[in-house]
Parts: C-alpha cells; sequence; structure tokens
C-alpha cells in the first residue's frame, strides 16, 4: 500500500487521541472525568454532539461504572471506549480485571497521573503499571503523535481473534495530554481499511451464553492458560500490526521496543514513556562526548518485550532504567521487569527512581546519572527526589 | 419453562421460580445481568452449564446497572429495542455495595428493568446482616438481632422520579407477573422489589417458603403496591390492608421464623408500630 | 469468529448442577385420588419439577425434585404427602 498522506494538525495530546478514537467509530463510550483526562472527555463529547461521531456516551456515575458500562456495551457487539488516570483508575480496577479475565476486546486511556495520598495531580506511571497483572496489552506513547498511533492501533490489536483481548494506551499526564504538538492523521477511510470491522460479540439471543460464569478451579486454570497463551500471540500479532501501519503512514514503528544507537553501545539506558524524548538528547550529548551508550524504549510494557529486553542487554557494561513507579519493598517496577529478564547475564543493572508526582526531571539529571554509570559512579538505586 | 430445573439453589429457595415467572413474561429476548450473590451461583458454572436459557452477564457486586447500562446503548445502537435488559439483584448489591451504581442508573433513567430478589441479608456469604436487613432480625453479624430498620428502597428509588416502581411477593405469582408485564412495556428506568424468602437464611422449614411470602403480605409487613409516574397504587390483596383490622398481627408472620425468635415482647411492639405507622403513611400516599 | 473455548462461559442446561434429587430427604408423593388437578403445586413448585401430563394431572420429575415440600404446602386437598426417602 502506498504512504498515505493525511491532515498535519496541531494538537494536543488528548485531543489527537480524541481524534484517533473518533476516526475508530466506537458506537458507546462511558467516561468520567479526572484530570488530566478530562479534556478528552469534553472533545468526546464535543463529536458526538456536532455528529462527527456517532456514538452514545453513558454519563456514568463513576469509573468502575464506565468501565462496567462498556464492559457490558462491548457484550453486544459494539466497538468502545472510555479513558481515565490515576484515582479513577484505580477505582475501576475491580472491572479492569473483569473486563481482562472475560477476554473482552476494547480500548482504554491512561494519562497517567501519581496516586494519593497525599494528592498530586502530576505525572508519573504509578497508576499505569499498577493494571499490570489484569490481561490487558499495555502500551506507552512517547509523544502526541505516538498517542495517536498507538490509539489506532490499539483497536485493531485488541479486535484481533488471536489476541481477543483489552488494550490499555498510557500517555504521561501533562507532558502529553496538555502540550500541543504537530500530528500527521490518517484520512478517515485509510482507517476505515486498517481497522476491519468488529467481530465480537457474545450476547446472542439464539445462542444464550452464560458470560462469566463460576469457573471450577480446573476450568480457572484453563483459563488462566489460555490468556497467558493469548498474551505471548499478542506480541507477533503488535508486530504485524505495526508493520502494517508503518507501511501505511511512513512512520517507523519498530516494535516492542525502539534501540536507539545501541549497535556499538556499551551502557543502555533504559525508559518508556514521554521522557524517552529527553533520553535521546541525553544520548546524543553523550556520543558526542565519545561515550558508547545507547537506549532502549519500552513501547509495550504488556507483554512484556522479554526477548528483546534480553536480547539488548546482552555484551553490555552496564545498563541504567529509569523509572517514574515503585514496589515499595522492592523496587523500580521497570527495573524489576528487566532484571528479571537479565537472568544469566553478568550486566549490572541500576535504577534511578525520579519524576514521582510530576517531580521535574531535568535532561541534564538524566545526562548525569548515563555518565556516572559509564564512569562507575552510579549508585545500584538513585533517587531524585 | 424458561429457567430449567436441577440447579444449585438450596431446596425451597424461590429464585429459581421468581426467574422462572419473569423469564415467561420477558421472553427470550431478555439479558439478565447479575452481580455477587446467590443467583451468580445457582447460575450455574462453565462446565455444567447454566439453568438460564436467557444470556446471562455475571457482574462484579457493584457493577450491575452499569452493565445493563452498557448493554442497554449496544442494543439502541443495534436497533434491537425490543429486548429487555434485566438486572437480577440480591438486597445487598442493590441497596449497599450497587446503591450509587442503581442510583445513577435510575437518575439517567436508563432502559433496563431492575429486579432486587430481597431476602434481607447477604446469603452467599453466610448470612450477614445487609441494610435491607428488618428490625430484630438475627442474623451471623447481629447476633442479638439488628437495631436498625430496613432501608426503604423502592421508595428511594422512587423518589429518583423513575417511571415505573412496584414491590411484588412469590406467593402472588399474577400480581407479580402483571406488574413485570407493565414495566417490559415502559420506556426507562423500571424497579420491581421482590420479597424472597430463604429458609435457610431466615430459619424456617424449605416447605413453608410461599406460606412466608404469604405471610409478610398478609401481616402488612410487605405491601403490594406499585407506583406509576409518581402514582401509587396499592395492589392484590394488599388493597383491602390500610385497614388494620384486616391485617394480621406481625406476630404471625414471626413465629415461623427462626430469626425472630429472640425477639423481647418489646422489640416485637416495636416492629408491629414501625409496620402500623408505615401503613399510615401508604394512606397518606394513597390520597395523593 | 470468536473461538468459545477461550473465554469463559456457560451453555444452557438441564442438571447445571447435577441430578439434585439425589438430595432429597422427603419425597413427595401425589395421592391422584385427592387430586383436583388445580396445577397450583406446578405454579409453585420452586425448582420447576412438577410437569403436567396430558391429562393434566401433575407428575413430578424426582431426577431432579429436592423435596423441599413447598407442593405439598400449597396443595388445597392436601394431595401430596411427604415421605421419607428409603435410601
Ligand atoms: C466487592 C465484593 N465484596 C464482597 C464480595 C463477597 N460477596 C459475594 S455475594 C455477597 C453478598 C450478596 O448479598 P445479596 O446482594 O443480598 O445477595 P444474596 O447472596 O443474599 O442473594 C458478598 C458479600 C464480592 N463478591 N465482591
Ligand atoms: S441461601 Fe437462601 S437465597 Fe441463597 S440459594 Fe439458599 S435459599 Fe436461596
Ligand atoms: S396442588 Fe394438589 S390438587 Fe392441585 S394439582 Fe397439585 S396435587 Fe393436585
Ligand atoms: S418437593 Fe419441592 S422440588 Fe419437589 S416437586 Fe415439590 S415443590 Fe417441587
Ligand atoms: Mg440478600
Amino acid at each position: 500500500m502506498l504512504v498515505q498522506k493525511g491532515k498535519v494538525l496541531a494538537l494536543v495530546g488528548n485531543h489527537a487521541v480524541a481524534y484517533a478514537v473518533k476516526q475508530a467509530k466506537p458506537q458507546v463510550l462511558a467516561v468520567f472525568p479526572i484530570t488530566p483526562q478530562t479534556t478528552m472527555l469534553e472533545k468526546l463529547s464535543e463529536y458526538i454532539d456536532k455528529g462527527e461521531l456517532r456514538a452514545e456516551l453513558i454519563k456514568v456515575e463513576s469509573e468502575h461504572s464506565a468501565m462496567a458500562a462498556i464492559f457490558g456495551a462491548a457484550l453486544a457487539g459494539p466497538r468502545v471506549f472510555t479513558a481515565t488516570a490515576s484515582q479513577g483508575l484505580l477505582y475501576m480496577t475491580e472491572m479492569i480485571y473483569w473486563v481482562g479475565g472475560q477476554r473482552v476486546p476494547l480500548v482504554a486511556a491512561v494519562a497517567t497521573r501519581a496516586i494519593a495520598s497525599p494528592w498530586s495531580i502530576w505525572d508519573d506511571h504509578q497508576d499505569f503499571v499498577s493494571k499490570r497483572d489484569a490481561i490487558w496489552v499495555q502500551m506507552m506513547a512517547e509523544n502526541v503523535q505516538d498517542a495517536y498511533d498507538i490509539t489506532l492501533m490499539a483497536f485493531r490489536i485488541s479486535e484481533d481473534p488471536r489476541v481477543m483481548m483489552p488494550v490499555m494506551m498510557g500517555f504521561d499526564g501533562f507532558i502529553l495530554t496538555h502540550t500541543m504538538e504537530r500530528v500527521e492523521v490518517l484520512p478517515d477511510s485509510v482507517v476505515d481499511e486498517f481497522i476491519p470491522p468488529r467481530e465480537f460479540k457474545l450476547i446472542d439471543f439464539d445462542n444464550p451464553l452464560g458470560i462469566g460464569a463460576v469457573a471450577t478451579p480446573d476450568n480457572y486454570a484453563k483459563y488462566r492458560k489460555k490468556a497467558m497463551e493469548a498474551m505471548e500471540r499478542a506480541k507477533s500479532v503488535i508486530k504485524e500490526v505495526m508493520a502494517n501501519f508503518e507501511e501505511i503512514t511512513g512512520r517507523k514503528q519498530y516494535g516492542l521496543t525502539e534501540c536507539y544507537m545501541c549497535e556499538d553501545a556499551d551502557y543502555l539506558l533504559v525508559g518508556m514513556g514521554a521522557w524517552v524524548g529527553d533520553m535521546r538528547v541525553a544520548v546524543s550529548r553523550l556520543r558526542e562526548r565519545g561515550k558508547k551508550v545507547g537506549l532502549l524504549k519500552i513501547r509495550v510494557f504488556r507483554p512484556f518485550p522479554r526477548e528483546e529486553v534480553r536480547e539488548a542487554l546482552k555484551g553490555r557494561k552496564g545498563v541504567v532504567v529509569f523509572d517514574r513507579a515503585y514496589s515499595f519493598g522492592s523496587g523500580g517496577v521497570l527495573s524489576l521487569e528487566v532484571k528479571a529478564n537479565a537472568y544469566g547475564l553478568t550486566t549490572p543493572i541500576h535504577t534511578v527512581v525520579a519524576g514521582l508526582g510530576g517531580k521535574d526531571v531535568r535532561p541534564r539529571d538524566i545526562e548525569g546519572a548515563l555518565e556516572d554509570l559509564t564512569e562507575g559512579k552510579l549508585e545500584e538505586e538513585r533517587w531524585l527526589a | 419453562m424458561m429457567f430449567l430445573r436441577g440447579n444449585a439453589a438450596c431446596p425451597g429457595c424461590p429464585i429459581p421460580k421468581e426467574l422462572d415467572a419473569l423469564l415467561e413474561v420477558t421472553g427470550k429476548k431478555t439479558v439478565l445481568v447479575v452481580p455477587a450473590s446467590c443467583t451468580s451461583v445457582i447460575l450455574g458454572d462453565t462446565q455444567g452449564g447454566q439453568p438460564s436459557t436467557v444470556p446471562v452477564i455475571h457482574s462484579a457486586f457493584a457493577a450491575a446497572p452499569a452493565i445493563a447500562s452498557g448493554v442497554a446503548a449496544s442494543l439502541r445502537m443495534r436497533g434491537e429495542e425490543d429486548a429487555t435488559v434485566v438486572v437480577w439483584a440480591g438486597d445487598g448489591g442493590t441497596g449497599d455495595i450497587g446503591f450509587a451504581s442503581l442510583s445513577g442508573a435510575a437518575e439517567r433513567n436508563e432502559n433496563i428493568l431492575y429486579v432486587c430478589y430481597d431476602n434481607e441479608a447477604y446469603m452467599n456469604t453466610g448470612i450477614q446482616r445487609s441494610g435491607l436487613t428488618p428490625y430484630g432480625a438475627w442474623t451471623t453479624t447481629t447476633p442479638s438481632g439488628k437495631k436498625e430498620f430496613k432501608k426503604p428502597l423502592p421508595l428511594i428509588v422512587a423518589e429518583h422520579r423513575v417511571p415505573y416502581v412496584a414491590t411484588a411477593s412469590i406467593a402472588y405469582l399474577n400480581d407479580y407477573q402483571s406488574k413485570v408485564r407493565k414495566a417490559k412495556s415502559i420506556k426507562g428506568f423500571r424497579y420491581i422489589h421482590l420479597l424472597s424468602p430463604c429458609p435457610p437464611g431466615w430459619r424456617f422449614d424449605a416447605g413453608l417458603t410461599v406460606e412466608i411470602a404469604k405471610l409478610a403480605v398478609e401481616t402488612g409487613v410487605w405491601p403490594l403496591y406499585e407506583i406509576e409516574n409518581g402514582e401509587f397504587r396499592l395492589t392484590s390483596i394488599s388493597k383491602v390492608l390500610v385497614d388494620k383490622s384486616k391485617r394480621k398481627p406481625v406476630e404471625a408472620y414471626l413465629r415461623y421464623q427462626g430469626r425472630f425468635s429472640k425477639m423481647t415482647p418489646e422489640e416485637v411492639k416495636a416492629l408491629q408500630d414501625y409496620v402500623d405507622k408505615m401503613w399510615e403513611e401508604i394512606r397518606e400516599m394513597t390520597k395523593k | 469468529m470468536i473461538d468459545l473455548s477461550e473465554i469463559p462461559v456457560a451453555k444452557p442446561a438441564k442438571g447445571s448442577a447435577g441430578k439434585t434429587g439425589t438430595w432429597r430427604v422427603l419425597r413427595p408423593v401425589i395421592r391422584y385420588d385427592k387430586c383436583t388437578r388445580c396445577r397450583l403445586c406446578i405454579m409453585y413448585c420452586v425448582e420447576n419439577t412438577i410437569d403436567q401430563e396430558p391429562n393434566l394431572y401433575p407428575k413430578i420429575d424426582y431426577d431432579y425434585c429436592k423435596g423441599c415440600g413447598v407442593c405439598a404446602q400449597v396443595c388445597p386437598t392436601k394431595a401430596i404427602a411427604m415421605v421419607p426417602e428409603v435410601k
């Protein structure tokens, strides 16, 4: 297929995602306001009000109900969508697991934000990573374009019969949700072709099913194993969808991870989300000073790109993982994931915990930690707090 | 037969019959949304199958009205508005943990028929008190009897100004089914509150299920009524019970149930007074 | 197409909890000489286990009847006796 040049727009992250959602044509939405997601909800309401999106927006009274409502709606056939952040994501936790366990294809956007107490409306990844065990595909955007792209791909991945699973698109609160960037959007007709009509439907009056009925221990374990297998299958499906998307857009999609300036790197920086942009700058600067450093971006958090990560770690003299979420009593969440896949390798893996609750992380903090790593001066775990 | 025999309900449990009677009216194009409750268990398992002959969506404890809202929206989108979306929930799922979700769906006037089958405690977890457990009743968490009165849920739902609210009883099947029939013909949020005696939870002999349900109505403890577009109307035998002399003493209802066996004469009187006062209020409502 | 084996669902089945007739301690026995074919037992059997015969008499499905005794209680002519199961 020829590269499809769409319009170029200047959009804040929330509006870029709303635009992608509009193009994916969900028929039922249920969204509850929460900073920094709210302006997406407002944009979607506007699209519906103007008739640009033919959908029902259920004005639910909580996030628990938002996820519940789109779950019910999705069972009856239509494509559905919700978005939330932080406390809202925690509040819908029970239904997040419910949807994952039932293997219902749907898409949720999470404008990442710190978790209270104490109150904070600013960015970190604690909310997003807390849903890692819920049978959801989880992808994270680096910039506004990426948030748009991933949102479109999310619908296709989710509804692929080989996957049949909800997808969560994470993008950093304020840093992406409220920042205006240049976004290339696809023509609607191209999106129509990219996301085939949805087939999933469980409510059928001629084949009445008990959806989510009790499972005996044997059966429960069997369904969980099937979910594990589907999650593994999702890896190749995601790559396939990304490859197709790259073909259509001409924008490089890489896959589950992206390795930047990695080839001859002795030292590796690992990160996920919007600050990967700053990390690219840090890596380039150190390269200019002759340091052999590279960057591994985690784009897909679930299924975790075990093979890619392990491959990327091999032969490095040192690795530092930047974490915007922490498992208290254990370690940085992304670090733990990386370490779990470094089994048998001797590469030391360091952690920098930074950006919690929106704490400013300057490119020179990143550069500094990376430089310290190359000079053997980086602690096993450093807190920028 | 819409609800198949050989399910997991306790002997004497009215739930299978209540569901069968409901589905007989709403028909094949019904979706049942069922939150955590005894009914979740009665509805079978993925291997042995389910007694329901219509689609069922199992729900987290607090989520049923919201799930039903989503289903209703989808059916509207699909142009299948002849189907009935039913929430079938216990008193705990309705009046306690699911209360916000219920209130939200009622306020939005979702196109849902909500049936609360009220066995007056959390039975699935082994008889703990709920907000709808009546005054004086023993449960495992009210070992010396509940000190508070039952939450007046049908009236609270009616305060949402929904088009239809009714109470019903398994002992008065015609009344129950005609209310379901009426509810089915109305669009918007409809609510039926069904008193559902539970032999093990209320501590009575399983053969007495229908008898107990009947006594609840005859003593006036459970008035049968409907509120259609704000208009209150007593139904079935409750019509004559405004006259106190026509009502049996509440003692006649309490007598057969072990859960009330420890009530003192003062407590029985307090309950009788409560019931009498409720009927005074009902008399006022019928005048409006 | 959705692969239904992938996802937790139940299909309609009689006897989802097995042959519940084995739960019975007391057995309802209809004395047809006393039966007036009023159908009340059929209406109120909470388990739906009483069928109506072509001759309009009730017939209990003992494979599934749980022996609760509701039918015996509602029968206006006391035509149903609850008798101990002999095992
Ligand atoms: C969030 C949550 N809390 C607690 C439970 C445990 N639980 C399951 S059913 C139930 C009680 C249900 O009571 P009710 O709604 O009255 O239905 P019943 O079992 O009496 O039919 C409880 C406490 C649960 N499943 N989910
Ligand atoms: S505990 Fe009560 S409500 Fe629950 S199944 Fe048994 S009889 Fe029915
Ligand atoms: S209730 Fe009694 S009289 Fe009526 S049909 Fe049944 S057995 Fe016969
Ligand atoms: S004993 Fe109970 S289950 Fe058996 S036929 Fe009578 S009412 Fe039905
Ligand atoms: Mg209950």
